[in-house]
């Protein structure tokens, strides 16, 4: 399951839908805004998105993870808009068999995500400045 | 002949150009590299984050020697920064 929200993102609901009797394994992972970047401080991030090629990769993404792990369940959320220091605004929940393919496939999940789904955070530093965040671009 | 592409644009290109789409005019059968010439001729203000930028058609990944048709959904994607 994909989606996108413009709301926080309640974590305990999506691990509560994945759990199944055959899994052995319900790995959640969640990223946050985190307040200080290089020992700068952030207020919030803002997210946006090119919301349906971001749902398509994601979806492609989810789909790929199937057939690379053998998963019982693959979650994916991403927020948009304001994020404030603490919230979520990713979270990934996979339910196995087993733990290595849970980890495996989360981490895999994440990393790919952050590669190809076209979201796009801006940083808004205590100082007032903000930023959108190009990995390998100076502007 | 010519056509109009228009291009949407997100985060920092949409900041810099001031708009959230960016009409070029290519020659029918044109192709991502040369839009992105086109771009990069006609928009200063994009210069810098260009040669860092991939493009899609019709919401996937495009290459440089995709041809860009008119009708299609084109857009900009600076790297990227969700997670």
């Amino acid at each position: 399951m994909i989606a996108l929200t413009d709301q926080p993102i309640d974590s305990a609901k999506l691990v509560e839908q994945v759990q199944t009797p055959d899994s052995g394994a319900v790995l959640l992972f969640l990223g946050v805004t985190r307040r200080l970047t290089q020992g700068r401080e952030t207020i919030q991030l803002v997210y946006d998105a090119y919301r349906e090629m971001a749902v398509k990769e994601m979806a492609s993404l989810e789909q790929e993870a199937r057939e690379r792990w053998h998963l019982h369940e693959c979650l994916m959320v991403h927020r948009l808009g304001l994020v404030p220091v603490g919230d979520a605004s990713v979270a990934i929940v996979v339910a196995s068999g087993h733990r290595k393919e849970a980890f495996e496939a989360g981490e895999w999940l994440i990393d790919s995500l952050k590669q190809r789904v076209p979201i796009w955070k801006q940083e808004h530093w205590a100082d007032g400045c903000t930023e959108w965040v190009h990995p390998s671009t100076v502007i | 002949m010519n056509m109009k592409i228009a291009v949407k644009l997100f985060a920092a290109a949409r900041e810099l150009a001031g708009q959230e789409e960016i009409v070029a005019e290519l020659a029918t059968g044109a192709t991502v590299a040369q839009l992105r010439e086109n771009l990069t001729e006609n928009c200063p203000e994009l210069c810098a984050l260009l040669p860092h930028a991939l493009f899609a058609i019709d919401n996937a990944y495009a290459q440089e020697l995709d041809v860009v048709s008119e009708g299609s959904e084109v857009a900009c994607i600076p790297p990227v920064s969700g997670g």
